[in-house]
């Protein structure tokens, strides 16, 4: 057992008049790798954005709980790691720029031993001082992983978690997200077999709603 | 400090790609120049001057202050913003960025107005002073939250200043009857209705729009 959990309850949401999702009920309730998956537009990526706290659900309730302490909306960002390929960080500045602001916002401390062997990792350590304008979409996607590790988040959600990765920056990402899964919630939504291999349960969004997962979530 | 750093980011970021600078700089220089052309060697009255002191101001502001927000929306780093931030710190920094903007906006319009129009003599600088900072600050946080709720749509270039009008309008002709009387020399005990509505506008606008930033930056 984990010390934290994702509650979700009758979760629905509708975009204008489409519905998108419908009274879905599951429980992360502990460590380790945990997919979703569904075809293209079932969903997975506006689940996992409402599971983040980025966007509102229209019915239902997500609750993030650790302990028996529940987690409000607006010190949730604490406890989150995002990765997805929509996810944009500051081209202006170099990957070094971006993470120490992010830590200034955070207000956390710059752990600089952490984001060098994340850097070294992700194989950016060299091109730490430069802008990301410069990057590949690879390079932009492994800074991501950097973004999202470096506070220690509770919960990891990796939204096609290895899109733009070439094979070595794919095996890196396994790499983590198995020795992060010892500590954390680790989410992946995704269609890739290679991504949902690691998952213990995954859950399937198809015709608006879920399909019950193997553990019974 | 949270917030604090997040205006750090945007000042540092805002030096780098000049996103709203540029176009501030450019408005003032061609709304003063137009103004110019179009008076000639008229001598205009000094009421007149102080009424197109804050048509400057209102339009420079529509032309600049909506990129707090935008920028972000059109870069597509809300996503970050909601990952590293709570709502609150996200709409004081960008508040903060805008207080800046703001003064140093109208300061730079205020003197080169000043030293361009002869007309324009204030006999009460103290109270012209006084309204000019309030005045910012009630253009600083209205045009933040504004910006918030027109960014995630997708005709911003016109919904702004359509949107800003009627919420600017009551602070623009406070602001006018202030600038008539410290250019007439009134006191400031003689504006001092006036200046309790600026302050009122700004404590309403300031109140309403952290009540509602929550909903707005959520969908």
């Amino acid at each position: 057992m984990s010390n934290y959990q994702v509650k979700v309850e009758k979760l629905t949401k509708i975009y204008g008049r489409r519905l998108i999702f419908k009274d879905i009920t599951f429980c992360f309730n502990q460590n380790g790798i945990w997919g979703i998956s569904g075809q293209n537009g079932s969903g997975k990526s506006t689940l996992v954005k409402i599971l983040a706290g980025i966007i509102g659900a229209s019915k239902g309730s997500v609750t993030h709980l650790l302990g028996e302490k529940k987690i409000t909306p607006d010190k949730l960002h604490e406890h989150i790691g995002f990765v997805a390929p929509y996810l944009v960080l500051y081209d202006e500045f170099s990957a070094q720029e971006n993470l120490m602001h992010v830590c200034k916002i955070r207000e956390v401390p710059f752990n600089k031993e952490k984001v060098d062997y994340l850097l070294n990792e992700f194989l950016l350590y060299d091109r730490r001082n430069d802008e990301v304008k410069g990057y590949s979409s690879g390079m932009k996607q492994r800074l991501k992983y950097i973004f999202a590790l470096m506070h220690s988040p509770k919960v990891l959600i990796l939204d096609e978690p290895t899109s733009n990765l070439d094979s070595s920056g794919k095996e890196t990402v396994y790499k983590i997200i198995q020795s992060e899964a010892a500590s954390t919630i680790v989410i992946i939504a995704s269609n890739e077999e290679s991504d949902l291999s690691l998952c213990r349960d995954v859950i399937q969004l198809e015709k608006y709603k879920m399909i019950h997962s193997e553990e019974g979530l | 400090m949270k917030a604090y750093s997040l205006f750090k980011k945007d000042i540092q970021s805002e030096l780098r790609t000049r996103y709203a600078i540029n176009a501030l700089v450019m408005f003032i220089l061609v709304t003063i120049s137009v103004i110019l052309f179009s008076i000639g060697s008229e001598k205009i009255s000094e009421y007149l001057t102080g009424g197109l002191l804050w048509v400057v101001i209102f339009f420079s502001a529509m032309s600049g202050l909506s990129r707090a927000f935008v920028s972000e929306e059109e870069r597509g780093t809300v996503m970050t913003l909601h990952l590293i931030a709570s709502p609150n710190t996200v709409f004081t920094g960008k508040l903060l960025f805008n207080l800046i903007l703001v003064f140093a906006m109208n300061i730079v319009i205020a003197l080169l107005y000043s030293l361009i129009f002869d007309s324009f003599v204030l006999k009460n600088l103290s109270l012209f002073i006084v309204a000019f900072i309030l005045g910012n600050i009630g253009i600083a946080s209205s045009s933040t939250i504004i910006a918030a709720i027109i960014a995630k749509a997708g005709s911003k270039g016109t919904l702004y200043p359509v949107l800003s009008f009627p919420i600017l309008l009551p602070l623009i002709l406070t602001l006018l009857e202030l600038t008539k009387f410290s250019i007439d020399g009134a006191s400031i005990g003689e504006s001092y209705v006036e200046l309790t509505v600026l302050i009122c506008y700004n404590v309403v606008i300031l109140t309403a729009s952290f009540l509602l930033f929550d909903f707005i930056w959520k969908d």
